[in-house]
C-alpha cells in the first residue's frame, strides 16, 4: 500500500454536507430487504429447541419421533455437528453455545434444532424432541457467581491473570489489571475520599429486527448464507470453521441492518441453519422470535463495581481505584478487561489501578453492546468523581475539566494521548446555555463524561468508474449507521464529482477481499479511508489515461476538482478533461478504470463525550421524566453531519432506556422473566425529549480527513449522566441501575 | 385452525357452542394474537365477531349506555356524550397500548383477557358497569367484577359471549377518573392502578363512591372501605391520607417483574388519592 492515511488540513465541498440518505426510500416504501426478506424455492422453515433449564447436564435427546412426523425434513442435536472438544477453545465455546454439547448453559440455550416444510410442522415437530436434563444447582447473579463457594459452571476454568495459577477451577476466567503509579501512597495523601460500590443489570441492545438468516448448502460442497449481520466476512469465517467448510465456498450476503449494536457481530442461529441445510439438502429459513433474541442472543454484562476516588483540597484526584466485576454469560470472556482500561481513560492521574474480574453465570453469552463495557464502568467512576466534586467544594464541570486528560497525557490503560476531545467537550458543556436553564420542583441536572477507544483494522474497498463516468463503490464493512452516504461523500470528495455520481453498495464475501466486520465504531472511519486510497488509485489511472489521450507524460497530468489538467507551460493551452470524458474513452485507451484498496486502518483516533441530563422525579411514584438532554462529542471530521447527530442522539436513547428501566429479571429457578419488549423496557419515543447535539471537530492526525469513529461513545455517559441527574434531584446517591421507580421509591424511604 | 366470521350472535354462539371449548373469540385481537404467536392457546377455531352489526355501536339510551363488544377502545374515546358521561371509563379505554392498539383493542376482549392489570376494568367496576351476557341458555347480565375469577380466567359458561357493557345514565354532580402506574409514558402495562367513581349532593359533599383498583390483587378490587370513607366527605386532606391507607391496606399484591409488593402498597395509596381529587373535581364541574 502506497497511501499516506496522516491529517491534512484541506477545505471540503462533499464531506461535511448533508445530502438525503440512499439507502431511505427503500426503507420508508418497504422494499428494503431485511434478512426475513430473503426467499428460495423449496425453503424450509427451521426451528430451535431451547432448554427451559439455567444448568443441566442434557443426559439424553431423542428425535426419533420429531424425525418421523410428516414434513419434517432434518433434525439436529450437537451430535450432528464437529465435535470441538480437542481444538480452539473459542470456537468450541461458539459452536457450545449455537447447540448445547454436554450441558445447557442458561434458561434458552439452544439443544436440538429441525427443518420442516412449514412453521407449523416445526413447532409440533419440537414438541416431540425428548429432552432427558439432570437439573444442576444454577447462579444468575455477578456477585453470587464470584462468592468462592458458587455453583460452579465450567469445571475447566482456572483463573488465569493470577500468580500463582489457582489449584481448583471457579467461575473467574480471567483477572486483568492496569495502571500507574502508587494507587495506596496517592490515596493516603487525599484529603476527600469516596468509596462507593455500584451495580448495573444486564441489558439487551434491544435491536428491532430479530437475528434471520437463509442457508443453502448445495450437494456441491458450495454454499450461501443470507444474513442480518455486521459481518459477513466474520460470519463466513466462523461457520465455515465450525462446519469443517472452505470458506471461499460458503458465499455470505449482507442484509439491510434493523439494527446491532454489537449483537449481530456474533453467530448464534447461522451455523444451524447451514448444518440442516446441509442435513435436509434444501435451503433453511431461520428467523428468530423476540422471546428467544431475548434469551439466547448475546446481552451486555451485569457488573458490581467498587470505586475509590482521593482528591486534594485544590481539586486534583491524587489517587483512583476500581474493581469491576462483569457477567459474561457461560463461557470465559474479556468484557471486565475492556471496563478497567475504560474506567477512568477521561482523566489525568498520577495514581490509578483498576482489576476487573470475568465472571460467568447460567445467562446468555455476554456480547459486544455499544461501546461494550464502557457505560457501566462510567457510570461508577462518574458516580464517584460527581460525588468527590461536591465534598471537595468544586462545581462538577470544573472538577473534571481540572483532572481532564490532554494531549500527552499517559492513559490509565497504557498509551499516551494524541490531540483528545475531553478538555473541549467539557469546556463545550460549561458554555452551553442548558447549564444555566433554571431547574424547577422534584428536577435535578446531572452532567458525565465517556471515553471509547475506536477501531480500525482489515478493510478492503473496489471503486469502479462507469462508462458513463459514474462511479460504484463496493465496500465490505457492513452498513449499520449510514455509511454508504457517508462512503459515497468520501468518494465524491476524493475524486471531485458529484455525491448524486458515485452509488455504494455493501458487496458479499466472494467479491471482495475480507473485512473486519462493523464494530469498534469503524465503519466510517476505516472504509473512508480505504475509499481515499482506493480514489487516489483511480486518479493515478485516470491521470494516465489523460496523459495517454493528450500525448503528454503522466507528471505533467494534476487532478484538480474532478478533471485532468495539464500543468505546466508546453501543455498551458489544452483543455482539461473531465472524469466522464476520461472514462467515455477508457475502452480505448487500456480498459475500464478502477481503484482497489487493502488496507489496516490503523490509528482510529480515541473519542471522548460530555452529556447533560435534566430529569424530573415524582417523589411519591419514584417515576421519572427526562427533561432535556445534550451531547456534546468529538468527530474528528462529521463526515455527514445528520447522520453523526444521529448517532448521539441514539446512544444517548439507548442509555437512557438502559439508565432508567432496561434490565434482565431472573427468577429464582434461573429463568428470564421478561424476554419481551412488554417488560423489557425501551423508551418509546414518547418517553424521551429531543435529544440536543453538539459536533466538535478536533481532527485524527491518523485519517486523511481526520476522521474518529462517531458511533458508540455516545452511550457511555449516560448512565451516568441521568444518575448524577436523579442523584441531584432526590438528593439520595443512587447506586443501582435502573433506576426504576421501585428503586427509586426504595432508595428514598432507606 | 379454522377462522369464522358470522354475522350474527346466534351463529356465534352456535359456533362456539360446536367447538366446545376449543374456540376462541376474536374481536380486536389484541390479546388473542398476542397469546397465540406466544404459543399460550392454539385454538382450532377462531369466531371473529367483528362483522356482528348489533355488535359494533355505542347507543345512549334513558337507561344509560351499551358498548357493543366490537366496538374499539378509540371509538369510545370519539363519543362526545361518553366522554362527558364517563371520562374515567374512557380515560382506561385509551390508555392501553398505543393508538394502534386503541384501533382494534375492545374493553370486552381486556375484560375477558381477566388481566388483573387491565387499564379499562377498573374504572368500569367502579362505574358500577354491568356485562350483558348471551349463551345457550339466553341472556343474562352481571356485574363486571364478576367477569374475571382469577388471572386468565372469567366466570363465563361454555358457550357464552359478552354482548355489551351497559352503563347506568349519568347522575348529575358525578365524576370518574381513573390513573395507572407505568414506567413508560405508553406501550406499557399498569404496576398498580385506581379508579374513582363519585357523585355528590347539591352541598358538594360526597354521596355515594366506588374505588376499584387494578394490578394488586389476583382481580380488580373493588375496595368498599375506600369507598365508605370517601362518602361523607368533601375529599379533603384528611380523608385522602386515609384513603390512602385503606387502599395500600387492600392490596393483595406480589412481588413480580413489574414491581414489589411494597412498591403497589404505597403506590395504590399515592394514584387513589390522585383520582380521587380528579373525579371529585369533575363531579364538581357539572
Amino acid at each position: 500500500m502506497n497511501f499516506d492515511p496522516s491529517h491534512s488540513k484541506r477545505s471540503f465541498s462533499s464531506v461535511g454536507t448533508r445530502p438525503i440518505r440512499p439507502d431511505g426510500v427503500d426503507k420508508v416504501t418497504g422494499r428494503a430487504r431485511y434478512g426475513a426478506d430473503f426467499n428460495m424455492p423449496g425453503q424450509l422453515v427451521g426451528r430451535i429447541l431451547r432448554s427451559p433449564h439455567a444448568h443441566a447436564i442434557i443426559r439424553k435427546i431423542d428425535t426419533s419421533k420429531a424425525a418421523q412426523l410428516p414434513g419434517v425434513k432434518a433434525v439436529l442435536t450437537a451430535a450432528d455437528l464437529p465435535d470441538l472438544t480437542n481444538g480452539d477453545a473459542a470456537m468450541y465455546d461458539i459452536l457450545d453455545n449455537c447447540m448445547a454439547r454436554k450441558k445447557a448453559l442458561y434458561d434458552g440455550h439452544a439443544v436440538a434444532a429441525v427443518a420442516a416444510i412449514d412453521a407449523r410442522t416445526a413447532k409440533q415437530a419440537l414438541k416431540l424432541i425428548e429432552v432427558e436434563y439432570e437439573l444442576l444447582p444454577h447462579v444468575t447473579d455477578v456477585d453470587q457467581a464470584f462468592a468462592p463457594d458458587a455453583p460452579l459452571i465450567n469445571d475447566t476454568i482456572f483463573t488465569t491473570g493470577v500468580d500463582p495459577k489457582p489449584d481448583r477451577p471457579s467461575n473467574v476466567s480471567m483477572r486483568s489489571q492496569f495502571g500507574h503509579g502508587d494507587v495506596d501512597a496517592g490515596m493516603a495523601r487525599a484529603d476527600f475520599v469516596v468509596e462507593r460500590t455500584f451495580k448495573t443489570e444486564q441489558t439487551h441492545q434491544g435491536y428491532i429486527e430479530p437475528h434471520a438468516c437463509v442457508a443453502n448448502v448445495c450437494s456441491d460442497g458450495t454454499a450461501d448464507l443470507w444474513v442480518c449481520t455486521q459481518g459477513h466476512f466474520v460470519y463466513r469465517q466462523h461457520c465455515a470453521e465450525l462446519l469443517g467448510m472452505d470458506a471461499s465456498k460458503l458465499r455470505v450476503t449482507s442484509s439491510e441492518i434493523g439494527g446491532g449494536f454489537g449483537g449481530k457481530t456474533h453467530v448464534w442461529a447461522e451455523p444451524v441453519a447451514l448444518a440442516l441445510s446441509r442435513k435436509a439438502g434444501r435451503p433453511v429459513k431461520l428467523v428468530m422470535t423476540r422471546d428467544e433474541v431475548f434469551r439466547a442472543s448475546g446481552p451486555t454484562s451485569a457488573t458490581s463495581i467498587d470505586v475509590k476516588i482521593g482528591a486534594l483540597k485544590d481539586g486534583t484526584i491524587i489517587a483512583a481505584d476500581a474493581t469491576l466485576r462483569y457477567s459474561c454469560g457461560p463461557y470465559a470472556g474479556a468484557w471486565a478487561e475492556v471496563g478497567a482500561m475504560t474506567a477512568f481513560a477521561c482523566y489525568k492521574l498520577e495514581n490509578v489501578r483498576t482489576v476487573g474480574y470475568e465472571v460467568l453465570v447460567n445467562r446468555p453469552k455476554t456480547a459486544a453492546y455499544r461501546a461494550p463495557s464502557a457505560p457501566m464502568a462510567a457510570f461508577a467512576v462518574e458516580s464517584a468523581i460527581d460525588e468527590l466534586a461536591k465534598k471537595v467544594g468544586m462545581d462538577p464541570v470544573d472538577f473534571r475539566i481540572r483532572n481532564a486528560a490532554q494531549e500527552g497525557t499517559k492513559a490509565s490503560y497504557g498509551p499516551v494521548y494524541g490531540p483528545i476531545g475531553i478538555g473541549p467537550t467539557l469546556e463545550a458543556v460549561k458554555n452551553h446555555p442548558h447549564m444555566k436553564a433554571p431547574l424547577g420542583k422534584n428536577q435535578g441536572r446531572g452532567m458525565a463524561c465517556g471515553f471509547w477507544f475506536n477501531f480500525g483494522g482489515q478493510t478492503c474497498t473496489d471503486l469502479n468508474i462507469g462508462i458513463d463516468g459514474t462511479v460504484s463503490l463496493a465496500v465490505g464493512t457492513v452498513d449499520v449507521g449510514g455509511s454508504r452516504a457517508s462512503l459515497s461523500l468520501v468518494a465524491a470528495e476524493e475524486l471531485g464529482i458529484d455525491y448524486s455520481q458515485v452509488r455504494t453498495v455493501i458487496a458479499d464475501t466472494s467479491t471482495l477481499g475480507y473485512n473486519d466486520m462493523t464494530d469498534g465504531s469503524r465503519g466510517t472511519f476505516s472504509s473512508s479511508m480505504a475509499t481515499i486510497s482506493a480514489a487516489r488509485n483511480a486518479i493515478k489511472i485516470l491521470r494516465e489515461r489523460a496523459a495517454q489521450m493528450w500525448d503528454i507524460p503522466v507528471e505533467d497530468v494534476t487532478w484538480e476538482k474532478g478533471h485532468a489538467v495539464a500543468k505546466g507551460e508546453t501543455h498551458g493551452n489544452l483543455p482539461k478533461l473531465s472524469l466522464k470524458e476520461i472514462a467515455a474513452a477508457s475502452g480505448t485507451t487500456g480498459g475500464p478504470i478502477a481503484g482497489h484498496s487493502e488496507i489496516v486502518a490503523d490509528g482510529a483516533g480515541v473519542s471522548f463525550a460530555t452529556h447533560i441530563c435534566d430529569i424530573e422525579v415524582d417523589p411519591e411514584t419514584g417515576a421519572t421524566k427526562v427533561l432535556r438532554y445534550t451531547v456534546v462529542q468529538d468527530a474528528g471530521k462529521a463526515v455527514h453531519p445528520t447522520y453523526v447527530e444521529g448517532q448521539y442522539q441514539g446512544g444517548a436513547a439507548q442509555g437512557i432506556g438502559w439508565a432508567l428501566n432496561e434490565e434482565y429479571i431472573y427468577g429464582k429457578d434461573g429463568r428470564l422473566q421478561n424476554a419481551g419488549f412488554l417488560d423489557y423496557r425501551i423508551p418509546v419515543c414518547s418517553d424521551l425529549p429531543m435529544i440536543d447535539t453538539q459536533i466538535l471537530e478536533i481532527p485524527n492526525p491518523n485519517h486523511p480527513y481526520g476522521v474518529r469513529g462517531v458511533g458508540e461513545t455516545s452511550i457511555v455517559p449516560p448512565l451516568a449522566a441521568v444518575a448524577n441527574a436523579v442523584s441531584n434531584a432526590v438528593g439520595v446517591r443512587m447506586l443501582h441501575i435502573p433506576m426504576s421507580p421501585p428503586r427509586i421509591l426504595a432508595a428514598l424511604e432507606a | 385452525m379454522r377462522y369464522i366470521r358470522p354475522s350474527s350472535l346466534e351463529d356465534a354462539i352456535g359456533l362456539l357452542v360446536e367447538a366446545s371449548g376449543k374456540a376462541a373469540i376474536l374481536a380486536g385481537g389484541s390479546d388473542l394474537l398476542v397469546r397465540m404467536k406466544g404459543g399460550f392457546i392454539e385454538p382450532e377455531l377462531i369466531i371473529d365477531i367483528k362483522a356482528i352489526d348489533a355488535l359494533r355501536h355505542i347507543t345512549e339510551s334513558e337507561d344509560g349506555f351499551v358498548i357493543g363488544a366490537a366496538v374499539p377502545c378509540a371509538v369510545l374515546g370519539e363519543n362526545a356524550a361518553l366522554r362527558r358521561a364517563w371520562p374515567g371509563v374512557v380515560e382506561g379505554a385509551n390508555l392501553i397500548g398505543s393508538k394502534q392498539v386503541q384501533g382494534r383493542c375492545t374493553i370486552v376482549g381486556n375484560l375477558c383477557n381477566a388481566s388483573p392489570a387491565a387499564d379499562s376494568v377498573p374504572a368500569l367496576v367502579a362505574a358500577g358497569a354491568k356485562a350483558l351476557i348471551r349463551g345457550p341458555a339466553g341472556s343474562r347480565t352481571i356485574a363486571v367484577e364478576m367477569v374475571p375469577v382469577g388471572p386468565g380466567k372469567t366466570s363465563l359458561a361454555p358457550g357464552e359471549i359478552i354482548e355489551a357493557i351497559l352503563l347506568d345514565k349519568r347522575q348529575p354532580r358525578s365524576g370518574d377518573a381513573y390513573q395507572r402506574f407505568t414506567p413508560r409514558t405508553e406501550m406499557d402495562i399498569a404496576v398498580v392502578s385506581a379508579a374513582v367513581n363519585l357523585t355528590l349532593d347539591d352541598q358538594g359533599v360526597v354521596q355515594s363512591a366506588r374505588v376499584a383498583l387494578g394490578a394488586v390483587a389476583p382481580t380488580v378490587l373493588l375496595v368498599e372501605e375506600a369507598a365508605e370513607i370517601l362518602t361523607g366527605s368533601r375529599v379533603d386532606d384528611k380523608t385522602l391520607d386515609r384513603l390512602a391507607a385503606a387502599c395500600s391496606g387492600a392490596c393483595r399484591s406480589i412481588d413480580d417483574k413489574r414491581g414489589t409488593v411494597e412498591f403497589r402498597r404505597k403506590v395504590a395509596g399515592v394514584l387513589a388519592k390522585r383520582v380521587a381529587l380528579a373525579a371529585y373535581q369533575r363531579a364538581g364541574q357539572k
